[in-house]
This record gives structure tokens, sequence and C-alpha cells, in this order.
């Protein structure tokens, strides 16, 4: 299986993703610096967290015009599974593979903690070694992480079961104390309509070794081995 | 929500062939009913500070830049464009245009 990372200046979560790639598919991923304009034939696309730009203009948004995000979202529309993580999610939103926009936490805090997630649906590339409705944990670090579109999107996003993720507490309630950032709906992931593209805050590359306390974040990468 | 341009007419700019920019503002502001944070920090310190009847701060961006393109009509479909493009996150974010020379 071959893996691509997308690196843009001030990425800073890519070489995470780089470890839990490798270790997931036994091989090494390719590092594609953002200035490049192709790519050889790729199993699985990642756009790593981290703050492109610096955020410059809005989370996500220069990196989203970047030379190598044509080429991106061409495949990610022709099919190839990507996924984006944290700042990866803002620009998946930026580019519109995803729908919707990140906007700044409502407490107006960078949320730096581990959170629970309910898994919303798994069936899909990503999904699919954990149970519907299973409850797991993984890290989240952002300051613009609060999920939000019009009325319209998200009933849609809800009725055709594109929320791959959402806060809950412990015991898997989606109340509003275990919402960290104020996202519509608690959401924490979603999937494109034909769930190829997945864009979720929390950082499964960081919950994928039990020396970091945790290993939910492995499931997911190593489903989208499976599904290879 | 796009506002009616400014025209100038000045004698200056007719006379002076080399004097062809024209300096554009754009106001990006969030849409109505979007959750503003920030703005609701703002208005919570103004009331701390004592001032009193201040209601719905909403914080937003103003860009500015300078074009070559002359003509009006022409400078505001090409700012709109990098509006819809780039400036503006037009999911959460609504922008007025306003052309001065």
């Amino acid at each position: 299986m071959k893996t691509a990372v997308i690196v843009f200046p001030g990425s800073n979560c890519d070489r995470d993703v780089q470890i839990a790639l490798r270790n997931a598919t036994d091989s090494e991923p390719l590092m594609i610096w953002h200035q490049e304009t192709e790519m050889p034939s790729i199993d699985l696309i990642v756009i790593p967290g981290g703050f492109s730009y610096g955020d410059y203009l809005r989370s996500g948004a220069m990196a989203a015009h970047s030379p190598i995000m044509r080429e991106v979202v061409s495949r990610a529309q022709s099919g190839t599974p990507t996924l984006g993580i944290c700042n990866g999610f803002q620009i998946l939103t930026e580019t519109g593979l995803l729908p919707g926009a990140l906007m700044r936490n409502t407490s107006l805090k960078f949320a730096c903690c581990s959170v629970f997630l309910r898994v919303e649906n798994s069936y899909s590339a990503f999904t699919h070694h954990y149970d519907d409705e299973e409850i797991i944990s993984m890290p989240i670090a952002h300051l613009d992480g609060s999920f939000y579109t019009d009325d319209f999107t998200l009933t849609k996003l809800i009725d055709n079961s594109l929320v791959a993720f959402r806060y809950c507490d412990a015991s898997g309630n989606t109340s509003k104390e275990a919402n960290p950032n104020g996202s519509l709906h608690n959401i924490a992931g979603i999937f494109n309509s034909s769930r190829n593209v997945l864009g979720m805050m929390p950082h499964p590359e960081r919950s994928t070794d039990p020396i970091m306390g945790r290993t939910d974040g492995a499931r997911l990468f190593d489903a989208l081995v499976a599904s290879f | 929500m796009i506002r009616q341009p400014r025209i100038n007419h000045g004698a200056k700019r007719l006379l002076t062939e080399s004097y062809n920019t024209v300096k554009a503002q754009i106001h990006i502001t969030l849409k109505t009913g979007v959750l503003d944070p920030q703005g609701k920090a703002i208005e919570s310190a103004l009331g701390d500070l004592g001032f009193d009847g201040i209601s719905n701060v909403r914080q937003g961006k103003l860009i500015e830049l300078d074009l070559t393109e002359s003509d009006y009509g022409k400078a505001r479909a090409l700012i709109d464009n990098l509006c819809t493009q780039l400036l503006a996150n037009t999911v959460i974010e609504d922008f007025a245009i306003e052309l001065d020379d």
C-alpha cells in the first residue's frame, strides 16, 4: 500500500503521521512538499495537522491553494482515500472537498486534551475496525475546531450518515459539556458523500502506541490497510 | 450584500495617464446567525470598562488592495472573484466591496 503525507510550511504532525503510516503499512510513506504539482499512484493521502502558513487569513485557507492541492482534490474526487487531520480537516473544508467550516472554539481557548468520541458510522474504509456507537478516545489540540455549517447541510450530513465521530462523555452522551469547542451537533469528523474523504479534528496518529497511553487511533490506520 | 462603489470623478485621474490604480477596501464579516465568540468577548470587555448600551458586537476583517483595472465594473467583478476564491469563506462570511481612486 502506497501512502503519501502532504507537507506544508507550518505542518507539525507530518512526522507523527509518517510513523503511524510506516507502522501500519510496513512501508515508507511518501512525504510530498506542497510546492509539488504531481504525485505518483497513491492509495492513501493524508493531510496532517499543524498551522500551515501560520493560519494566515483563515486556518487552512492558504494551504488549500498550494500547488499540490489541485492534484489532491482531483485524486480525492476520483476515489482515492484521503484523510485530513486537524489542520488537514480545515484544509479539506477550504478546498470544498468537505462541507462546512472550522471556526474559533467558542471558549476562545486552545483546546488541548483527550476527548471521548462516539463512532457514528463504521461503514467506511477508515472506520470499519470500530463498532457503531463504540466509544473511543483520542487527543485534540486546536483553536479553530468548532464545526459549523448551514442547517440544510447539517441535516444532509446527519440523514446520509456522513458524520463519522461525535464528541461525547465516557458513557457516550453527546452532551454540551462533552463538546470541547462548540461544534454543531458535537461533530468531530465527517465524510464526503462517497466516504472516501474523512476530515477529523482529533488526532488518531497520537494514539497509535501503548506508550502514548492509548491505541484507538491505530485501528483507523489498520482499517485503511485492511480495506486496501 | 455588495455596496455600490464610491466613485470619485476627480479631474486629476483624467489628466494623468500613469495614475491608474484603483484602491479597494473589502469588508469581510460573519454571516448573520453565525456565532462570533470573539465579538461576544469584546462586547463583554466593553461592558467591563463601563461602556453602557453596546450590543451586537461582531468582529470582521478589512482587506485593502490596489488594482490596475480602472474600469469599476470590471474591478468589482475581479474582486468578487478574489473574495469567493480566497479572501472570504462564503460558508460563514459575507463580503462588501468599496472602490475609490
